[in-house]
């Protein structure tokens, strides 16, 4: 019996996860993946909006720039990539000028600082590969880039070490309410909570359903991002934005934070909540709308692409409430700017439970910070040689696009990782120019030798994912005697 | 090996693939004393120990062998020359002065100094990413290579019915492994209207075994979500856009791509060293030698060559030179400079010396029947045909070469049919 279970194990989940952490409840999230952050987490933009975005009178609006600032602590605490590289928001039209002012306007009067408009020559100055058609752009020093599924391990890596059971593969298929407490089935067993928090993202409405709190639904909007080659890297330092349209951000020009340049995304309604298939039409909107803002792009350059899905609500704006069901909170409809709020977003439900049917009692033994894993790509000279010494196993590369050692690999496995993916996104290791070519088999032997399983049980992510088969699976074709 | 590693070397090759191998022989006969190869996996031989079929060493050895054991006639030769071998180990970086930084698990991290350094750490697979393929990213996409790998050096298959994409030898070679090992190979698609491979491994591995080649064909969409299901296969056009009216849907659960390699030349880059765009290597002068004095390059770093052999012969050239190099020995610059004209890819070196007898490697960029290569005004030389696929050697004695002396040589090829 728990007091809380949260159900979905995205940026949100892992959020509220923490920050429950904090106080003595018994608590367990359940996550239908084999990892958390697997879900629309794992491909965005990776973008800590700067503040000014989002419309005033929306949780959006409310949420993003008290989010904003929840980040640089967060990353220290979880030792994961952060980096305050600022946006420039950039007009080619005369028309768009009157938009960079009430845009400006709108965070100035939120408290979001820095903001600055610059003109051609300032742009140039530090933008010089951008198209010389800028006429103006908005700087907003506060933007910052992260890399949101190690947000995700991070956070949830921390709440686990403060009590908190993690359940993956573990999708919840129905809720039956018991007297005061809830019934969760999953394929794998059943739990049973006081409180449940929906954070399933793109199947949020259907999780609601299961109790009869479905008061809204959730429909996926698809957004396609194209990871350019190293050689890039550097091309804009800055987090570029067209002036938006009235469907969409438009397609960004994104320095990660680890280097590597990233371009778009689309937006494309559909159907299908778990069609994340890439385009032709989506990679010849995305590089033809970067060719206007810097030429020097070319469709050439990926390495990579993938694509996300938002999940759209009919208000457009974050859903975050108590259901009809008593005890049965909504976390929904968390579309762009949902990772930059998602910290704030965790008090705020926090609050509501504080204020309704949970008593909070903050735990003495709480610990803010993880170790986090090593990063031998990011060290000195001088820490490698003592990494090494340390540990041989710093001493023997793995990926060599990405720069990772065994070392690092083999922590990941020890902190959850179980899927060639789950390793990728921990370490990078499979994420560079080769994708994984030439590291493949020698993580498959990794994971393979921590769980003792054969190869071919290993997955790219979760089951019906295998790499390779054995040659006894081989069935012969029926002609074949 | 002992345990103390040596930080002054004559010589130090970077990769121990067949490049750096040959490299390293070629450096020993020359006359340098410390040579050291670095290579960042468990063994010398690069490449050539999942390459287990056979075909390698025709030119050079004059006989057929598999992968291995042509590595191994080099590997035992490095033995008997009693040059250093480092394996497990990494180089970080190489200094414009030629300091490398290395690291490996069993020496820890280590600084060391050379005279010479020959650049030899071959190239990778372009991938999926490169081409953008639509579709969804299951498992079972994955590069002929790495495919290779798994059959071959761990003993698993990539699955049981296999499209490829790119007529790239290693795929082709791989279309022939996976029906030996009772796979089936639905098809081989290539974007091209020529095949990409050699010739010689489109009979022996896709005619003899039935494996359908369709040309100016491309992958249209990957489906499958965990794992591939089907794929949609379209013909493309003239300007290669894919036709999707007239597209059709296949049923598998791989999906192998073999549709080019890149040198990788990430160090090289570190080194701001010049580099071609048209090879993706370094510009090389008549001794192997790249834009920073005391650094060389060849094999698959330099350009991406068709058989291994050649490699040999390329990589023991600039082993020698760099030798000399390490033995204070310079030889004076080139005087005539070679540059692609009409219908050349590329062409390696990028400058000639009228002194000794120069070899060229070239590519065409669109297959030609009786064709007629021209080097400047004065040389010519017939072939019956020329393909993409097929690099051209060619060697010109000094006899030829003293009459481009000073000047910019420009190589072209013409046919009177015009390109086929
Ligand atoms: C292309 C793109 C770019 C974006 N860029 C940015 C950006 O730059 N900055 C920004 O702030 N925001 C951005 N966003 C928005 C941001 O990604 C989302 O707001 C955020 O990731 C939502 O997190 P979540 O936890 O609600 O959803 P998810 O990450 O989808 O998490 C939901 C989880 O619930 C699990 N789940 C579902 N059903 C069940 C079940 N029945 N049982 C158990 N578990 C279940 C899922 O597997 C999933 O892991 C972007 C979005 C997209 C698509």
């Amino acid at each position: 019996m728990y007091d809380v279970i949260i159900v979905g194990g995205g940026i949100i989940g892992c959020a509220l996860a923490r920050e429950l952490s904090r106080y003595n409840v018994r608590l367990a999230l359940l996550e239908k993946e084999v990892e958390v952050g697997f879900g629309t987490s794992k491909t965005n933009s990776g973008i800590i909006h700067a503040g000014h975005h989002s419309p005033p009178g929306t949780l959006k609006g409310q949420f993003e720039w008290s989010g904003n600032q929840l980040w640089g602590d967060l990353a220290k605490e979880l030792k994961f990539g952060f980096k305050h590289i600022g946006e420039l928001l950039i007009a080619q039209k005369r028309e768009d000028l009157q938009y960079l002012e009430n845009l400006k306007k709108q965070g100035d009067s939120r408290g979001v600082t820095g903001l600055e408009m610059w003109g051609p020559k300032r742009i140039q100055k530090e933008e010089p590969n951008l198209s010389h058609t800028i006429l103006k752009a908005l700087h907003a020093p506060t933007a910052a880039v992260i890399n949101p599924y190690e947000a995700c391990f991070g956070l949830i890596e921390c709440a686990k070490q403060n009590g908190l059971e993690l359940f993956c593969d573990h999708p919840v298929q129905s809720i039956k309410r018991e007297r005061d407490n809830f019934s969760i089935a999953t394929p794998r067993g059943s739990f049973r909570a006081r409180i449940i928090l929906n954070a399933a993202g793109l199947f949020a409405d259907h999780v609601a359903a299961m109790v009869g709190a479905k008061t809204f639904s959730i429909s996926p909007r698809k957004g396609e991002e194209y990871l350019l080659d190293r050689r890039l890297q550097g091309i804009v330092t800055h987090l570029i934005f067209p002036t938006p349209t009235a469907t969409s951000k438009g397609v960004l020009i994104i320095p990660t934070v680890d280097g590597p340049t990233m371009v778009g995304p689309t937006a494309e309604d559909i159907d299908d909540r778990e069609d994340l298939s890439t385009s032709y039409s989506g990679a010849a909107d995305v590089f033809a709308a970067v060719r206007k803002t810097c030429p020097a792009i070319s469709e050439r350059d990926t390495i990579t692409e993938f694509a996300g899905l938002r999940a759209v609500s009919e208000s457009n704006d974050f859903i975050i409430k108590r259901s009809p069901v008593k005890n049965f909170y909504n976390i929904a409809g968390i579309q762009s700017p949902g990772l930059t709020a998602a910290p704030v977003i965790a008090t705020y439900v926090i609050n509501m439970l504080r204020d309704n049917d949970l008593s909070l009692v903050k735990k003495q033994t709480w610990k803010a910070d993880i170790d986090g894993p090593p990063r031998f790509a990011a060290m000195s000279p001088k820490d490698r040689k003592a990494a090494i010494h340390k540990d041989s196993a710093f001493g023997q590369i793995v990926c060599r696009c990405e720069l990772v050692t065994e070392a690092e690999v083999l922590y990941a496995i020890k902190h959850g990782a179980r899927t060639l993916d789950g390793v990728k996104f921990r370490v990078r290791a499979g994420m560079g120019r080769c994708q994984g070519g030439f590291c493949t088999t020698r993580l498959m032997d990794l994971l393979a030798q921590a769980d003792e399983i054969p190869l071919s049980e290993i997955t790219k992510r979760g089951k019906g994912s295998e790499i390779c088969i054995q040659r006894h699976d081989i069935i012969p074709k029926k002609d074949d005697r | 090996m002992k345990n103390q590693m040596r930080k002054n070397y004559s010589v130090i090759v970077v990769g121990g693939g067949p490049a750096g191998l040959a490299a390293a022989l070629g450096a020993r006969q020359a006359g340098a004393e410390r040579i050291l190869i670095i290579d960042r996996e468990v063994e010398t031989g690069g490449i050539l120990n999942q390459c287990i079929h056979s075909g390698f060493g025709l030119h050079y050895f004059k006989e057929e062998l598999t992968g291995p054991e042509y590595a191994e006639r080099f590997n035992q030769q490095v033995r008997s020359d009693k040059i250093t071998i480092l394996t497990d180990s990494y180089v970080l970086n190489i200094t414009p002065d030629l300091k490398i930084e290395v690291i490996s698990k069993k020496h820890g991290y280590l600084n060391l100094r050379a005279k010479a350094v020959v650049l030899a750490m071959g190239c990778r697979e372009r991938t999926r990413g490169a081409i953008r393929t639509p579709g969804f990213r299951p498992s079972g996409v994955m590069t002929a290579g790495l495919a290779q790998k798994m059959v071959n050096m761990k003993g698993v298959l990539p699955g049981q019915r296999v499209a490829i994409l790119g007529s790239g030898d290693i795929g082709m070679i791989m279309a022939r492994r996976l029906i030996l090992e009772g796979c089936q190979v639905v098809g081989v698609f290539e974007l091209h209207p020529f095949s990409s491979g050699l010739t010689r491994n489109k009979v022996q591995c896709l005619d003899d075994f039935d494996i359908p080649l369709h040309l100016s064909t491309t992958v249209a969409f990957i489906h499958g979500r965990k794992r591939v299901e089907r794929l949609t296969l379209a013909p493309v056009t003239t300007d290669y856009k894919p036709d999707l009216k007239q597209s059709w849907d296949i049923q598998c659960d791989t999906l192998l791509f073999s549709i080019g390699l890149i040198p990788e030349n990430e160090l090289s880059a570190r080194l701001r060293i010049k580099m071609d765009p048209a090879t993706g290597g370094p510009q090389v002068s008549s001794t192997m030698e790249t834009s920073l004095p005391g650094v060389f390059a060849c094999g698959n770093v330099l350009h991406v060559h068709d058989i291994v052999d050649f490699v040999s012969e390329e990589s023991h050239r600039a082993g020698r030179y760099a030798a000399e190099l390490a033995l204070g020995m310079r030889r004076p610059g080139d005087n005539i400079t070679l540059y692609p004209g009409e219908n050349i890819a590329s062409c390696t070196p990028h400058s000639l010396s009228s002194d000794r007898e120069q070899t060229i490697y070239l590519r065409v960029k669109q297959p030609v029947k009786d064709a007629t290569l021209k080097i400047g005004n004065r040389y010519e030389q017939k072939f019956r045909t020329l393909v993409p696929s097929e690099m051209v050697k060619l060697s010109l004695p000094p006899k030829v070469l003293n009459h481009f002396f000073g000047e910019q040589l420009r190589i072209e090829v013409s046919s009177e049919e015009g390109a086929q």
